[in-house]
């Protein structure tokens, strides 16, 4: 026991005569939930990787996905990452306005994103591609619908704090949150990374 | 399912007369019963005026001390209709015989197995394991509360909440007649259309939400908070244990509910994840559920590990034998518990060498568990063990577990299992491990942690009573099972041709009712102890002698739990410091930054019973309309910035000085 601390006396210290600030553990805690998420992501891919080829006599990736629409999708998601990183450079200089104008184009961005995803949806849906036709499309629709309902939640907690950055500033409290929700994009960028490399990609040229 | 758009069902959804099951003579009874009790805990309740004080203090506290408590309550709540269960299964299965269809009919014998499963591990077990680490983690690190009070609260009421929904399904509709893993296609929508198999998936998933954020509330909670000197190979085992616990509720709570996501898609939409046609295959979930499954089991073991390890060093007046080999067996356990799911459908047909993997794996994790049998029992020798009520439960599981290990290690050759797979033979195995090693050590932690959370003991000779009928009838209950298993008895048969089979079930029935007494005597030990309150007071805070920190504060804790935050030298610090003349710091009192209450978790847990219910019963507009409720609620809490307050320095002088009272008047 040489590294008990000892006091001046050279007895053992046994408790703190000041105040103890333990660390604050949000984004530790927020990273565990991004985590714990990503399992229901691994689930999903597993799933598409297991049922994902199972036609059912109907149409298959090849037939089905437009990578012109896959690729314009994937870069509005891009952007609204870049976009989300000026706002938190923003963050940093203390500059609200800049903060607030660069969440609204990500805010855009995500908006587009989505858009762009249901008017697919709908389209496959219109073709007769609907998630009930096969289980490969069960598994398609439930992992790209995931993930768009991940980005709709975004696009929400985006305006809840846009609306909290501007009635309270730049707060510690709300740098903390836009630092959760800017992990929470980034995030949701990786996903769709795999989730285009893996579905559409593969889908189409593989 | 909008074939049918008139008035009647999109005000009210699929729910009609017909749902209440009148015809029922048991259903009605019990209801009448629940009724009336009900009536008279609201009429008490609201006759002392207890609701203002019941909302203050626990509804909307975030004291993790309280929350702990709440979740041991719903535990011992859940029990009692569990064990219910229990008792109408093994009455039915020893009367049924020879043209004898008992007194269940077998649509309502399939619900209550079913219900007994889901019950017993989503709301007794894992309640009861989460309420102790609740209430014990923060106190054993020197915390004075987690790192996410509100979220601490939230996720109780969740819990409760996913508890509710299934008490209602005894009441309106049905519950799930699947087993309590709901297998598709068995409980896809073509062979269950009813609400039986909604309620088990709201009641899971709405629960779920509660148990993954309680999970990284306590990992965040043991990295970020432990007192100063606390390096991880100083925390207790018991916060050990707890820790890898909460680490695979992370990791693998969002597979159950990924997976259930999955079921309910194919119920109430119509994909075909699972389904036998264009393209779906059963197997995946039955391979998905098991993946949580599996790492689940462990969730509710190792806390009980823990608990033996801190029992049976207080018990014995030692420090634990092995402190660094039962962490690392801890941690081998958490990681080993991922590599075995398969173990659980080895008739699936995966093959020789995917089999001879999960076998091998299956074998493998029981020598961790193996080397923590071997630390408690060197911990034992040559100890001054005292024979308390806790030690007892120890003892008794440290027997019955190594039984349930051994005919575990059987179950994993795959070509015994061959035979074994769904007899009776594994429902015996798996309640000789989860009641001989969850049920006792949870029920050793209560007697243990008692006097901490209340401030007097539990009453020792209605403990042993308690104890002595669980162990024996636990024996009586179970062994059979192992014969008719043996002899090729399968699992979930209400009624029975073989007339040789009923001696057997007779003397399991009779184990049964010896549990009942356990559960009896339990209740009044509760009774008596608090009848005898004044005479079982401990003043101390420290009434076994014990070794870790919580020991070191009052009985029952203050608000804030430590006036000055602990520094810790070894990991058994209370000890320590008992050993090398720490004295109790009587001045320099400052005020403590402490969370506020909150009624959001009450709020939030409330509509999530209404969206549950509404989308079990297709009750459309109250399902959008709760839904957009737990939105906007969630939301507007996010408004609320002022979420913590001060507790002044006089309060904590005037509660300390009343300690020191108490100390000096007892020396």
């Amino acid at each position: 026991m040489s590294s008990t601390p000892l006091d001046t006396k050279g007895e053992p210290v046994f408790y703190l005569k000041e105040d103890h600030h333990p660390e604050n553990s949000t984004l530790l805690g927020f990273w565990l939930y991004l985590m714990s998420d990503c399992l229901i992501f691994a689930v999903l891919f597993a799933t598409y990787a297991v049922l994902g080829r199972n036609y059912a006599a109907g149409p298959s990736p090849a037939d089905l996905f437009d990578l012109t629409l896959v690729a314009i999708n994937t870069a509005m998601l891009l952007f609204s990452s870049i976009t989300y990183g000026f706002a938190m450079l923003a963050m940093e200089k203390n500059n609200k306005k800049a903060t607030l104008g660069w969440l609204a184009i990500t805010g855009i961005f995500g908006l587009a994103f989505l858009f762009l995803e249901l008017y697919e949806f709908h389209h496959l849906i219109l073709e007769g591609a609907g998630p009930n036709r096969s289980a490969f499309l069960s598994a398609f629709f439930t992992l790209v619908g995931t993930h768009g309902l991940h980005v709709t939640f975004g696009c929400i907690w985006l305006v809840t704090l846009m609306v909290q950055v501007s009635l309270h500033g730049l707060i510690p409290e709300n740098r903390r949150r836009l630092m959760c929700l800017s992990m929470f994009w980034h995030f949701l960028d990786v996903v769709w990374i795999g989730v285009f490399s893996l579905v559409y990609l593969i889908g189409v040229v593989g | 399912m909008f074939s049918h758009l008139d008035t009647k069902s999109l005000i009210f959804g699929r729910l009609d007369l017909g749902a209440f099951p009148l015809h029922e003579p048991i259903l009605v009874a019990t209801f009448i019963a629940v009724a009336l009790g009900g009536i008279v805990v609201v009429g008490a309740l609201t006759y002392f005026r207890l609701w203002g004080y019941l909302w203050k203090e626990w509804f909307t506290s975030v004291d993790h001390k309280k929350i702990g408590i709440m979740y041991v309550v719903l535990a011992l709540v859940m029990l009692m209709r569990g064990f219910a269960d229990a008792v109408m299964m093994r009455t039915q299965q020893a009367i049924a015989f020879g043209g004898n269809e008992g007194f269940l009919p077998p649509h309502h014998y399939d619900q209550v197995f079913t219900a007994h499963g889901v019950i017993m591990i989503f709301f007794m077990a894992m309640p009861f394991v989460t309420g102790l680490m609740n209430f014990v983690v923060p106190l054993q690190i020197g915390a004075r509360d987690v790192s996410f009070p509100f979220l601490n609260n939230f996720s109780f009421w969740m819990t409760a909440a996913g508890a509710v929904l299934i008490m209602i399904s005894l009441f309106v509709g049905e519950f799930a007649r699947t087993g309590w893993l709901a297998y598709p296609p068995l409980s896809g929508a073509d062979y269950s259309p009813g609400v039986g198999v909604d309620y088990y998936i709201w009641g899971l998933q709405v629960a779920g939400v509660g148990t993954t954020l309680s999970g990284i509330n306590l990992v965040a909670t043991i990295i970020k908070m432990r007192a100063p000197g606390m390096t991880m190979m100083k925390m207790p085992v018991f916060t050990w244990t707890s820790f890898c616990t909460n680490i695979l509720i992370v990791a693998t709570f969002p597979i159950l509910t990924a997976t259930l996501a999955l079921l309910s898609l194919d119920r109430y939409v119509g994909t075909n994840f699972f389904t036998n046609d264009l393209g779906g295959n059963p197997m995946m979930y039955v391979n998905l559920i098991w993946i949580w499954g599996h790492p689940e089991v462990y969730i509710l073991i190792l806390p009980a590990f823990g608990i033996f390890s801190e029992i049976v060093a207080t018990f014995c007046g030692k420090r634990l034998f092995g402190y660094a080999s039962m962490v690392y067996a801890t941690v081998v356990i958490t990681i080993l518990s991922y590599l075995v799911w398969l173990h659980h459908f080895f008739t699936m047909g995966s093959g020789a060498s995917v089999n001879a993997f999960f076998g091998i794996t299956t074998m493998i994790i029981s020598i961790p568990t193996g080397a923590k049998v071997f630390n408690w029992l060197f911990t034992m020798y040559r100890g001054r063990i005292r024979f308390e009520v806790p030690m007892l439960w120890t003892i008794g599981f440290m027997v019955t577990f190594v039984i349930g290990g051994m005919t575990g290690v059987m179950l994993a050759v795959p070509p015994a299992d061959f035979v074994l797979h769904n007899s009776l033979f594994l429902i015996a195995h798996f309640h000789n491990v989860i009641i001989g090693g969850v049920v006792f050590g949870v029920l050793a932690g209560f007697n243990y942690w008692f006097p901490k959370a209340f401030g007097f003991k539990l009453d020792p000779f209605w403990g042993k009573m308690s104890f002595w009928f669980w162990l024996i009838g636990f024996y009586f209950a179970f062994m059979p099972l192992y014969v008719l298993g043996l002899m090729g008895v399968t699992r979930r048969v209400s009624q029975f041709e073989d007339p040789s089979l009923q001696i057997w079930f007779i003397i399991a029935a009779f184990g049964a009712f010896l549990i009942a007494l356990g559960i009896a005597s339990f209740i009044i030990q509760l009774i008596v102890s608090f009848i005898k309150r004044e005479e079982l007071r401990d003043v101390t805070g420290d009434p076994w002698d014990g070794r870790t920190l919580e020991w070191s504060t009052s009985s029952p804790p203050p608000d804030y739990n430590f006036a000055f935050t602990p520094v810790i030298h070894d990991h058994d610090s209370w000890y320590d410091m008992k050993r090398r003349g720490y004295t109790r710091p009587l001045e320099g009192y400052r005020p403590i930054h402490m969370p506020k209450n909150t009624g959001t978790g009450v709020i939030l847990a409330g509509l999530s019973v209404a969206l549950g219910f509404a989308l079990i019963w297709y009750i459309w507009w109250l399902a959008a309309l709760s839904f957009a409720g737990i939105i906007l609620v969630s939301i507007a809490h996010t408004f609320n910035y002022k979420r913590d307050f001060y507790i002044p320095a006089e309060e904590v002088v005037a509660t300390e000085n009343a300690r020191t009272q108490l100390l000096m008047k007892k020396a």
